[in-house]
């Protein structure tokens, strides 16, 4: 280890990874920390992931990847089965694996990497963040960075520390469980989503499919939901009503900032990535690929910061992801707010007409469509989509 | 008797840590940053808890609970 980086990252998560990647090929010095013992590890993940948001940072590996997805299937309360089917979509991933090979295309580049060694606090030098404050196996230590960038994931108290407000208001955190169960009977190149009151108000529940029968099933609701009925009597009711006898593998909580970027995500001396600068897609509530796109510019930027010498170059980082992804979250953040606000009426009304289409002419685009004629108001948001 | 204070008088929020599964869901919702999480170890900070109750209510798994006499220190 040296004595001072150019660069620290707080977080090894995706988002970390990247970053610590595009940093270190860029020519700072880079040091990544984790607090948990294992990169990777525990996986609070439903592990889905688009081909696209995948390749553009690491060749696909049969090793990380659990199912091949072709094929969505939204299940309306009435049980309709609206189902899509796309030529190679993405996958679900094997997480334990794909985070630890993330990290270690970041190790390459020449980012070292330390586990166990938490976060306590930061280092401030004339107003701007210099360095962290840590606890590494049981010893308080200090060090020494340029910039600091926080990937510490959903609870985001590196921002914070330097002043940035990055808690979410509960009413826009998905609060979730997910177990991985064993003799799922479901096809491996689906992904389940179930909407309506009674099994995820105002979210989704899913059952993703991984190797040999498994699969990921869980759900999130709002804290607002959460307020009267936990995500995991959810989770149990649906666990007893549909799979009584499958046997649990693991089983997790974890919360999903489901909700529009923090409004600054970069500041004298520290920059925010993935989760923790709130960079989740607030539609799909998925994070994996929109944070390491976070990573990769939050990265970049920060070590030309570093070769040019001039740290101020960090604050351009929050424009940079607004053009490439932030605004467009905007807009699936108001869709959002329209769609799972459905009755339980309207998700079957539009599963019915959906299902009137025929097969082969089906699409993600149409389901919209279909659900956007049972809320015009929602037609003006996406109609900006072309405007912005 | 003993009472933790938290930053609006006796905490009522009660963390049952074997229960936790560490995941952070509270933490992102805390808005006054008073919950401490570490690899497997949480706890309320008390002088900056406002007994808002939000951590309780985004909790997916039900661990954390209000306790209207107060939480006694130990
Ligand atoms: C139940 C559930 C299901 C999900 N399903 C999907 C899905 O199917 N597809 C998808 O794309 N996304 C999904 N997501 C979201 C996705 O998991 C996250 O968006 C993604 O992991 C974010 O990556 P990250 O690198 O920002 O943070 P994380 O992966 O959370 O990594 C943050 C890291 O920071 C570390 N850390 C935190 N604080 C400190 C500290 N003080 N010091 C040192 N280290 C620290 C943590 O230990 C952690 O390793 C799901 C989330 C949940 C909870
Ligand atoms: S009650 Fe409010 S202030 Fe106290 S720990 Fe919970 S969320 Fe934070
Ligand atoms: S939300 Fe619940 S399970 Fe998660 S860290 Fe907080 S108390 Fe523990």
């Amino acid at each position: 280890m040296k004595p001072e980086y150019d660069i620290v990252i707080v977080g090894a998560g995706p988002a970390g990874s990247i970053a610590a990647r595009f940093a270190a090929e860029g020519g700072a010095s880079v040091l990544m920390l984790e607090k948990d013992r294992d990169v990777g590890y525990p996986v609070r993940c439903g592990e889905a992931i688009s081909k696209a948001g995948v390749s553009e940072f690491i060749a696909p590996d049969e090793k990380w990847i659990s199912a091949h997805i072709n094929k969505f299937a939204l299940i309306s309360p009435d049980g309709t089965e609206a189902v899509i089917e796309f030529s190679d979509a993405g996958y679900v991933l094997e997480r334990r694996i794909f985070d630890y090979e993330l990290a270690k295309t970041a190790a390459k580049a020449g980012a070292e990497i330390l586990t166990r060694a938490y976060v306590n606090g930061l280092l401030f030098e004339d107003g701007k963040v210099s360095g962290v404050k840590y606890e590494y196996r049981g010893e308080q230590k200090e060090l020494k960075a340029k910039i600091v960038i926080g990937a510490d994931g959903v609870e985001s108290r590196i921002g914070r520390w330097a002043g940035l407000k990055t808690y979410v208001d509960f009413r826009e955190m998905e609060c979730c469980v997910q177990v991985t169960a064993s003799n799922i009977n479901v096809k491996d190149d689906t992904l389940y989503f179930y909407f309506g009151e009674n099994v995820a108000p105002g979210g989704y529940f899913w059952i993703f499919p991984k190797v040999n029968g498994a699969a990921n099933i869980g759900l999130g609701v709002s804290g607002m939901v959460g307020k009267k009925k936990s995500a995991l009597s959810f989770l149990n009711n649906f666990m007893e009503n549909n799979f009584p006898n499958s046997p649990i593998l693991t089983s997790i909580a974890g919360g999903v900032p489901s909700t529009i970027t923090l409004d600054k995500i970069s500041a004298p001396g520290i920059m925010l990535v993935g989760d923790a600068a709130r960079q989740v897609n607030p539609l799909s509530g998925g994070g994996i690929a929109s944070g390491m796109i976070g990573g990769s510019i939050a990265g970049k930027i920060a070590a030309e910061a570093i070769t040019n010498n001039s740290l101020d170059h960090i604050l351009t980082y929050d424009k940079a992801w607004h053009e490439r992804l932030g605004k467009r979250h905007e807009l699936f953040e108001k869709i959002k707010n329209g769609i799972y606000n459905f009755s339980d009426d309207k998700f079957n009304k539009i599963a019915h007409s959906f299902n009137k289409i025929p097969y082969e002419k089906r699409s993600l685009g149409k389901l919209f469509t279909t659900a956007l004629f049972n809320q015009p108001s929602l037609l003006v948001d996406v109609a900006k989509i072309f405007i912005i | 008797m003993n009472y933790r204070q938290a930053k609006t008088g006796k905490l009522m929020i009660d963390i049952l840590p074997d229960k936790c599964d560490f995941c952070g869901c509270c933490v992102g919702v805390c808005p006054e940053d008073a919950i401490e999480l570490k690899e497997a170890e949480i706890f309320i900070i008390d002088e900056r808890c406002t007994n808002c109750s939000k951590c309780i209510w985004s909790c997916p798994i039900e661990v954390i609970k209000f306790n209207k006499k107060g939480v006694l220190s130990k």
